[in-house]
C-alpha cells in the first residue's frame, strides 16, 4: 500500500512547499528575535535607570542611627538627667512567625501586660516591614538571662541595648528638668521626621521640652545592603549624625534639694534667681512626680493616679500655679506712691484695724484687727499694715497701680526658659470691661492694694520681682540654661543673659527708701520677717504675705485662729526677698499653699535657702563663683567679648 | 569519472569532514557547546555560588553529550520505524502518570519507576515529532483532509494528557513539535487560519479550563504592579533585574537581584534575568545570535535531508528549540505569561538538557546518514 502511494508523490513540489516554508519559519524566528530585542531596549536602556534604583531600592535599607541625648548637668556639674543603657526587646513581626504564638511563648520567659501588647500591636501597624518593633523596655538582668538561655526558640525576638532616660534628682527637681515620653501622635505630625530619625522619645515638660532641640542631636543612619528576606549582609554606607548637646543648668542641685525639703509635707512653690543675671538658682514644686516613670514608659493606671490626684503633682505651680500675691506687692506700691509723688516717706496713716471709702460703710480689714496706730511707709511696709495700704491704693488709683505692677512684670509670663509659664493677671480697668462687662469699683482698687481681688501672680513673677527690686530696677530675662556644651569637642557656649529694659525712677532715691523698709521687714523689731532675719550673718530685704482664700464675712470681728479653718480654706504663704541687701546675690519667691502665714510659714523657707546659697559652697563647675552679668549697652560697638560669644 | 585525480590531490580531511565520519555535526557541537559553556557560567552566579549545582549540570551536560553522540549513530530510518512504538510507550506512561504520578508543586508530573524518576512529558517532546513525521512520511503531501485530521488526533491527546497534569508549558512545546511537522509537510495555510480562529473562538472556553494559578499568570502579565507581592512578584523582580542590568550589565557575580535572593527561581526558569543583569544587552544578543544560529543550522540540515520523515523531523526539532527559547525570555522580560519553560541548555534541571541533546543528536543523525543520491 505505501508502495503504491510512493508512485504519486510529487517529491519536488513537497521540497519546494518545505523550503517555502523553511524560509518563512527562519524569517519568523528573526521578527520574534527583533520582538525581544526590542523589548530588552525598552527595559535595558530606555528604563535602565528606573530599573536600576528600583533594583537599589530592594538592595538598599537605611537605618536610622538614633543620636544620644544630651546629658543635663546643675552648675556644679551634678547630673541632672542622663543616658543608661537599657535592655530592649525588640520583635521582628515578618522574622516571627504566628505573632501570637510568639507572644504566647516568650510570656513564660519575660514578663508581659496587656498593656505592653496593646502597645506592641499598635506600634507593628506603623512599623514598616523587617524591622524590630519594640515590646519592652527595661528588661530586668534577670529577664535577659532567661532569654539567652531559651533564644534558640525565639526567631525574629532580639534583647537590645539601648538608653533610657534618668533622673537621679527624682521628685525634688521634677518639673523644672522635666521628662522625656514616647512620641504620641499629634507629636508626630508636628515635628520633622527628619530630625526624629530612629528616636520614639522625645522632651515632654520643663528643661527637656524647652531645650528639645539642643538635647536631641541629629540622627545619622546606616546603609545597609539587605536581601530580600530583610536580613542586613553589610554595611555601604555611614552617614554621620550629630549627639545632642550638653546643658549645664543654673540650677543648683544642693539648694533645690534645701528648697524642697524646707516646704516639708506644704504644696506649694520656690524660686530662686540670682538677680545679677537673672539665672535660676532653684524652681521647686510640690508635690513632684517620678520623672523616671514617664521615660520608662508609664503605664495608664499610673497615669491616671497621677492625673487626677488633687495636689496636681504633675502641675508646674513654680511657672503655672497663679495666686494672689497678697502683701508681697506693697513694696511695688510704696515705690509707685513715691515715684507718683502721691505720698511722702514719712507720711503718715492712721490704722484703727479697718478702712472704709469716703462715703461708704464697707469695711475693709487691717489684717491686724486691733490696729496699727499711725503708720508712716518704712512702718506700713515692715509690719505690711493694710490700711496705709488701702488708702495708698486709694489715692494711686487702679490706672497708677497697673502700670507700677506691670512694669515689674507682674500678670505677664517672665519668659524664662521654660515650657508652658502662665501670666497670672494684673487687672485694669480696661481690662475689667473686657473681661468682665463691668465698669472698675474703686473697692476693687483697694484689693489690689494689698495684692488681692482679681490679681493673681506665679511663683517666679514674686521672685523676678524681688530680683528687679534688689537691682534697683536692672535686672535680667529669668533663664535656667547657663551654658551649653558639644559633647563631642566640649566646647562650651555660655548663654547670655538677656538684660531686661530697667524700671527707670524719676527719683532713684525712691528705691533706698523702699529697700529699706524692705530690710526693716527682716531686721527690725516689729518686722514681720524679724523672726527669720534678724540672726542672719547677711542682711535680708523681704516682704511677707498672705493670700487670702476664702472670704471672710463683713462683720466677723475677729480673725478665726487657722487651726479651726479646713485646709483647703486656709491663707497661701508668701514670702519674698533678696540678699544680701547691700550686694543682692539672690532673690526668692516663696508660696506655700494653704500653709497660713507668710510670716512664719513661707519666710523660714526662704532662709534656708539664702544660708545655703549664701553660705554653703556654691560655684559653678569650673569653680568660679556667680558674678553679675554686663549689661550691653545697646549704643556701644561690639566689643571684643561679644564676637567670641558669637563665634561660639 | 574525475573521482580519482581528485582523491589523490585531497587535502587533509578538516575537523568538520573527521567529526561527520563520527555522524557529528560540527557547527551544531560547537554552538551548543557555547551556550552550555554560557549556561555554566551564569548558573554559577545564579545559584549563589553553588559549585555542587554547576558540577550536576555539568554532569547532566555530559551524559547529555554522550547520548546525543550515540543517537546521532544510528540512522534516521531506524528513528521513522521506533517513532510509532516510543509514541505509544510514551502516551501509556502519560496516563500512568496522571493515575499514579508523583505530585511536585501541585502537578502531577513525575513518574517514580522506583530506580528511576523521569517526566514522560520530556519523552514527548521528542515522539511527537518524530510521530508526526513518520506518519506524513510516504503520504502524499500536501496532506488531505483525512489525513490532517488523524495527525492532529496524535497532537492532541498527548498535549490533553499534559495540559491535565498540568504542565502547560511543556505541553505548549509538544503541541508546537506536532504543529510545525504539519506545518513543513504543506498544511494548508486556509485551515491553519481557520484553526487559529476556531482556538480564538474556544478561548473563553479554555479560560474557564484554566487552573486558577495559570489565569492569575496571564492576569499577572497585564499588569504585574498590581500584586507587587503575590503572584506578580515574579515578573517585577524580573523586569528589575534585567531593566537594572543596563547595556553592559553588572558584571559577573555582581547581579544584585539574584545575589540576594529578590529573584526567584533565579537558577531555573528566571536564570535569563540574571544573565541579563550580569551581562546587560550585550550579552543578551550573544546568546540570542547563538540560538539562532542553531536554528538556522537546523532548518539547514532540514532543507538538505534526503526524505519527508528527516526534513520533518529536523525542521520540526529546530522550531521547536527555537520556541522554547522565544517562550522563555518572552516570560522572563514580561512579554509572556509565566508558563514553566526553562532557558534550554542553561537553566538548571536535568532532563530537559537530556531531551534537548537527545534532539539534536537526531539532527545530526539526518545531517551525518546523507547517501551521495546526486553528485
Amino acid at each position: 500500500m505505501g508502495q503504491r502511494r510512493e508512485k504519486f508523490k510529487d517529491l519536488h513540489g513537497e521540497k519546494n512547499t518545505f523550503l517555502n516554508r523553511a524560509v518563512f519559519a527562519g524569517v519568523t524566528c528573526l521578527a520574534l528575535a527583533v520582538v525581544l530585542v526590542a523589548r530588552l531596549i525598552n527595559l535595558q536602556v530606555m528604563n535602565h535607570d528606573y530599573y536600576s534604583t528600583r533594583a537599589d531600592d530592594n538592595r538598599m535599607r537605611i537605618t536610622p542611627v538614633p543620636p544620644v541625648r544630651g546629658l543635663i548637668y546643675d552648675r556644679n556639674g551634678t547630673l541632672l538627667a542622663e543616658n543608661r543603657p537599657a535592655f530592649v526587646l525588640e520583635v521582628t513581626p515578618e522574622q516571627a512567625g504566628n505573632l501570637d504564638d510568639a507572644l504566647k511563648s516568650l510570656e513564660s520567659v519575660i514578663a508581659l501586660t496587656p498593656k505592653d501588647i496593646a502597645r506592641f500591636k499598635e506600634r507593628v501597624r506603623k512599623t514598616p516591614r523587617y524591622r524590630g518593633v519594640p515590646l519592652r523596655n527595661n528588661l530586668s538582668m534577670e529577664e535577659v538571662a532567661r532569654y539567652e538561655i531559651n533564644r534558640h526558640d525565639f526567631h525574629g525576638i532580639d534583647v537590645n541595648a539601648g538608653l533610657t532616660r534618668n533622673y537621679p534628682l527624682s521628685l525634688a527637681a521634677s518639673h523644672v528638668v522635666g521628662y522625656v515620653g514616647a512620641i504620641n501622635e499629634e507629636e508626630l505630625k508636628e515635628l520633622d521626621s527628619a530630625q526624629y530619625q530612629g528616636l520614639i522619645q522625645m522632651g515632654k515638660v520643663g528643661v527637656e521640652k524647652s531645650q528639645e532641640e539642643l538635647l536631641r542631636g541629629t540622627p545619622g543612619a546606616k546603609i545597609i545592603e539587605a536581601n530580600a528576606y530583610g536580613r542586613p549582609l553589610r554595611e555601604l554606607d555611614y552617614r554621620k549624625g550629630a549627639p545632642g548637646k550638653n546643658l549645664y543648668l543654673s540650677l543648683d542641685s544642693k539648694v533645690q534639694a534645701v528648697a524642697e525639703a524646707a516646704l516639708g509635707d506644704l504644696n506649694g512653690a520656690i524660686v530662686a534667681i540670682d538677680p545679677r543675671n537673672g539665672e535660676v538658682i532653684a524652681m521647686v514644686s510640690k508635690p513632684g512626680f517620678d520623672p523616671q516613670l514617664f521615660s520608662e514608659g508609664v503605664d495608664a493606671v499610673t497615669y491616671k493616679a497621677l492625673n487626677t490626684d488633687p495636689n496636681r503633682p504633675l502641675f508646674n505651680r513654680a511657672l503655672q500655679g497663679t495666686y494672689p500675691p497678697g502683701s508681697t506687692v506693697k513694696p511695688a506700691m510704696a515705690l509707685a506712691g513715691l515715684e507718683f509723688n502721691v505720698v511722702a516717706p514719712e507720711h503718715k496713716e492712721f490704722c484703727k484695724g479697718e478702712y472704709m471709702l469716703p462715703g461708704s460703710s464697707r469695711k475693709y480689714r487691717c489684717w491686724k484687727r486691733a490696729g496699727h496706730g499711725w503708720m508712716d511707709m518704712t512702718q506700713g511696709v515692715m509690719k505690711s499694715c493694710d490700711v496705709y495700704f488701702y488708702a495708698l491704693a486709694n489715692t494711686l488709683g487702679v490706672d497708677r497701680i497697673y502700670e507700677a505692677m506691670s512694669g515689674f512684670g507682674l500678670g505677664k509670663p517672665t519668659g524664662v526658659d521654660l515650657p508652658l509659664e502662665k501670666g497670672g493677671l494684673m487687672p485694669s480697668r480696661e481690662w475689667k470691661r473686657r473681661a468682665r462687662k463691668e465698669n472698675w469699683y474703686p473697692g476693687e482698687t483697694l484689693n489690689i492694694g494689698i495684692g488681692q481681688g482679681y490679681m493673681t501672680t506665679t511663683p517666679m513673677q514674686l521672685a523676678q520681682m524681688a530680683a528687679r527690686i534688689a537691682m534697683r530696677g536692672g535686672g535680667f530675662k529669668p533663664h535656667i540654661v547657663h551654658s551649653t556644651e558639644d559633647a563631642l569637642t566640649k566646647v562650651v557656649t555660655l548663654v547670655k543673659p538677656e538684660a531686661l529694659p530697667p524700671i527707670v525712677l524719676q527719683n532713684p532715691k525712691n528705691w533706698d527708701a523702699v529697700i529699706s523698709a524692705m530690710e526693716g521687714v527682716a531686721q527690725l523689731q516689729g518686722g514681720t520677717a524679724y523672726k527669720i532675719g534678724h540672726d542672719a550673718p547677711y542682711r535680708i530685704a523681704a516682704k511677707t504675705g498672705t493670700a487670702q482664700v476664702a472670704g471672710m464675712a463683713q462683720n466677723e470681728a475677729k480673725a478665726r485662729a487657722m487651726e479651726t479653718i479646713p485646709v483647703h480654706l486656709r491663707d497661701h504663704a508668701l514670702f519674698i526677698a533678696f540678699a544680701p541687701a547691700d550686694d543682692p546675690k539672690i532673690a526668692v519667691g516663696v508660696l506655700a499653699e494653704h500653709g497660713g502665714h507668710g510670716a512664719s510659714v513661707a519666710a523660714p523657707i526662704a532662709r534656708k535657702l539664702m544660708d545655703m546659697y549664701l553660705l554653703g559652697e556654691v560655684r559653678y563647675r569650673d569653680g568660679t563663683e556667680p558674678v553679675a552679668a554686663v549689661v550691653a549697652d545697646p549704643n556701644a560697638a561690639p566689643t571684643e567679648d561679644d564676637d567670641i560669644n558669637d563665634a561660639r | 569519472m574525475l573521482s580519482a585525480p581528485r582523491r589523490s590531490s585531497r587535502p587533509e580531511p578538516s575537523l568538520a569532514d573527521s567529526l561527520e565520519r563520527w555522524h557529528i555535526d560540527m557547527w551544531l557541537l560547537l554552538l551548543l557547546l557555547a551556550i552550555g559553556v554560557i549556561g555554566l557560567v551564569v548558573l554559577y552566579s545564579a545559584s549563589g555560588h553553588s559549585l555542587d549545582q554547576v558540577m550536576n549540570q555539568g554532569e547532566r551536560w555530559i551524559i547529555g553529550l554522550i547520548v546525543m553522540a550515540v543517537v546521532a549513530q544510528a540512522p534516521p530510518e531506524w528513528y521513522r520505524a521506533i517513532a510509532p512504538w516510543i509514541y505509544s510507550v510514551t502516551v501509556i506512561l502519560l496516563i500512568l502518570t496522571l493515575a499514579i504520578g508523583a505530585t511536585a508543586k501541585g502537578a502531577q508530573r513525575w513518574l517514580d519507576l522506583g530506580f528511576l524518576r523521569f517526566q514522560p512529558s520530556e519523552m514527548m517532546k521528542l515522539a511527537m515529532p518524530m510521530t508526526v513525521a513518520a506518519f506524513l512520511h510516504g503520504r502524499n503531501l500536501p496532506p488531505r483532509i483525512i489525513t490532517m485530521l488523524i495527525a492532529l488526533v496524535m497532537v492532541l491527546v498527548p498535549f490533553a494528557l499534559i495540559a491535565k497534569q498540568p504542565d502547560l508549558g511543556t505541553a505548549l512545546l509538544v503541541i508546537a513539535a506536532g504543529f510545525f511537522a504539519l506545518f513543513f509537510a504543506g498544511f494548508r495555510w486556509r485551515w491553519m487560519i481557520g484553526a487559529l480562529a476556531a482556538l480564538g473562538a474556544a478561548a473563553p472556553l479554555m479560560w474557564n479550563k484554566l487552573h486558577d494559578y495559570q489565569r492569575q499568570r496571564i492576569l499577572t502579565l497585564l499588569d504585574p504592579e498590581s500584586d507587587p507581592l503575590g503572584t506578580g512578584y515574579h515578573i517585577t523582580q524580573s523586569k528589575i533585574a534585567i531593566g537594572s542590568g543596563g547595556l553592559f550589565g553588572k558584571g559577573w557575580l555582581n547581579g544584585s537581584q539574584a545575589k540576594l535572593d529578590f529573584l526567584p527561581e533565579s537558577h531555573t526558569d528566571f536564570i535569563f534575568a540574571v544573565y541579563s543583569e550580569e551581562f546587560g544587552l550585550l550579552g543578551i544578543l550573544l546568546l540570542l545570535i547563538i540560538y539562532l544560529a542553531v536554528v538556522a543550522r537546523g532548518l539547514f540540515i532540514a532543507a538538505r535531508a534526503q526524505d519527508t520523515f528527516q526534513r520533518l523531523l529536523a525542521a520540526s526539532l529546530s522550531m521547536t528549540f527555537f520556541i522554547y527559547v522565544f517562550i522563555n525570555m518572552g516570560m522572563v522580560i514580561g512579554l509572556l505569561p509565566v508558563v514553566g519553560v526553562p532557558l534550554p541548555l542553561v537553566s538548571y534541571g536535568g532532563t530537559s538538557i537530556v531531551t534537548l541533546l537527545t534532539g539534536f543528536g537526531m539532527l545530526m543523525s539526518v545531517q551525518t546518514h546523507r547517501k551521495l543520491l546526486s553528485s
